[in-house]
């Protein structure tokens, strides 16, 4: 019995979560298959193909699959999943949605956003946002998992030889319609995968004062994510959003400006390499998770930060 | 028509969770518990719903033990007029709870199961797509804007890139986001009224559905923490340090 990966994309590119739950599904330790399920996605199919110590590509190429609607994607993985022991996917947005259908209808019980494979049949997640880490061993016959990216390191993309091959849909289940999506485009990094993320929080007073977070993030080719109240407050759109509920982050730097850290906000952002906290409020919480910490006005110390870096 | 909203009792988001010494699970004795917030949100959502005449009945249901329906008293007292108690000693999974869920739905008919994203306790995020799958109706997920028109639910979904338009016909599963509203505040005359309004108590068994564990939680245990950081004097010390210390710019 072997593994299968429901691989993140767009039709057109694959997403670097799937890399890191290439990784997982190696700790796991046994023969790696993924899935390309889309439209017109044969370009994700070969990306995917050069991934090392993946056996081989099943590709679902189908109208019906064009915008991944939940209902259709979890009617095909079913009907493939007689053949694995494992089933994992990212824990995206993505993710959530499509893997606990399949969970239910196979009865049995999802394992949600894995930090560490223990062994293939126990896994190590996070609950209570973060202030705890749970051990369990799941009894179930097939493993449905979704992986934190985070918590993996990204598998090479290169140098892999995998056979693709063409696999029938599971048909139009008709139960949802997907009208259109409004997604943001930027020329910065995505906020999961960057190496460097600035976020503002309340602080930032105005959605307009981002820019001074942008002007940074561009000289540090830097994503820039928010904290819930600065989307909240409506500065920033929801998909700025690190913590808990929104993305979680774990880059070599992390630059929190104006914001407090509430624990939330800690959930999406506590694993990442270094923490920068500029707040002008010295009992900050987020002060006791940063690495260095500098206590003044934003609107003095951005402007500043930005003139001193090159 | 009837909405349906499931509501757990969680620890309070407010409250720091301690793990237990014997790394069994996190200490519940002694604090303070609350509705889990996305949970409220479903509650207003539907309650929204009910005042633009869309709907005649909201039913509040939680699973837990007794002290859950404290939890189905705060959903009764924002506006859902009668609750569901099913009554459980240990904490049940997901995939237990959907399965309840779905009897209840058998049994109530409602159009509409509105339900958190997730609780805040165990995050797992599935009860609604599970329940969806049980029941095979349409399912949209994290919400932040919800229209009814007819029997159709147009809805706006927050996924990672941005937002997505979805459209479905009733009955159907809605999940809701932090972004959907605001939930109202209990007024105390709406309290009082509360408590007698009806709250039927039910246990698993009486539906016929199995709550044995598929996850065995072998430990609980702390996140490592973070060694604690320094306070710089200025920006050009924060660049220094960041080029030279930590070499990340």
């Amino acid at each position: 019995m072997s593994i299968l990966i429901i691989a993140e994309h767009d039709n057109q590119n694959l997403s670097a979560a799937t890399l890191n739950t290439v990784t997982a599904a190696s700790d796991i330790g046994k023969e790696i298959n993924v899935l390309v399920v889309g439209h017109n996605c044969s370009n994700v199919s070969k990306q995917c193909s050069q991934i090392p110590n993946v056996k081989s590509i099943l590709e679902a190429n189908s109208e019906e699959y064009k915008n991944f609607v939940a209902e259709n994607v979890s009617k095909l993985i079913i009907d493939l999943s007689k053949d694995y022991s494992h089933i994992l996917a990212p824990s995206s947005t993505t993710g959530k949605n499509i893997m606990p259908r399949v969970a239910a209808l196979l009865d049995v019980m999802q394992i949600s956003d894995i930090i560490k494979v223990v062994d293939d049949e126990t896994f190590q997640r996070p609950i209570y946002a973060g202030n705890a880490l749970s051990t369990v061993k799941s009894n179930d016959k097939i493993k449905i998992i979704t992986v934190r990216s985070t918590a993996f390191e990204a598998s090479e993309n290169t140098g892999g030889s995998a056979e693709i091959k063409s696999i029938n849909g599971s048909g139009d289940t008709d139960l949802s319609k997907f009208l259109k999506s409004e997604l943001s485009s930027s020329e910065r990094p995505e906020l999961t995968s960057a190496k460097i993320v600035i976020s503002g929080g309340r602080g930032m007073q105005d959605g307009s004062n981002f820019g001074m977070l942008e002007k940074v993030a561009d000289k540090l080719g830097a994503a820039v994510g928010a904290s819930r109240a600065a989307v909240d407050a409506g500065f920033v759109p929801n998909d700025y959003q690190v913590g808990q509920t929104g993305k979680v982050v774990a880059p070599n730097l992390y630059i929190a400006v104006g914001i407090s850290g509430a624990i939330q906000h800690l959930a999406g952002m506590k694993d990442s390499k270094v923490i920068v906290a500029i707040n002008k409020d010295e009992d900050a919480p987020i002060f006791q998770v940063a690495d260095y910490g500098v206590v003044t006005d934003l609107f003095d110390a951005v402007p500043e930060l930005d003139s001193k870096i090159n | 028509m009837k909405i349906l909203v499931p509501v757990k009792r969680v620890i309070d988001y407010n409250v720091k969770v301690r793990v237990k010494p014997d790394n069994s699970g996190v200490e519940l004795a002694n604090v303070k518990m609350a509705m889990n917030p996305f949970d409220e949100i479903a509650v207003e959502q539907a309650l929204r719903i009910k005042e633009a005449s869309h709907a005649e009945e909201v039913i509040a249901i939680s699973i837990g033990p007794q002290e859950s329906q404290d939890t189905i008293r705060t959903a009764l007292a924002m506006g859902a007029d009668r609750g569901i108690l099913v009554k459980t000693e240990h904490d049940i999974e997901p995939l237990a709870v959907a399965k309840i869920l779905k009897s209840i739905v058998e049994k109530e008919n409602p159009e509409l199961v509105i339900l958190g994203k997730q609780a805040i306790d165990d995050d797992c995020n599935q009860t609604g797509q599970m329940l969806s799958a049980f029941l095979n109706w349409p399912q949209t997920t994290f919400v932040s804007n919800l229209e009814l028109k007819d029997k159709n639910l147009l809805s706006v979904r927050e996924v990672d890139g941005g937002l997505e338009h979805m459209e479905c016909s009733l009955p159907a599963i809605v999940t809701v986001d932090l972004r959907l509203n605001e939930p109202r505040y209990a007024s105390l005359p709406n309290i009082m009224k509360a408590k007698r309004k009806p709250l039927e108590e039910i246990s698993p068994s009486d539906l016929g559905v199995d709550t044995s564990k598929r996850l065995e939680v072998l430990k609980v245990e702390d996140p490592p923490s973070r060694e604690a950081g320094m306070i710089l004097g200025s920006v050009d010390e924060l660049v220094d340090k960041l080029k030279n210390e930590a070499k990340v710019i």
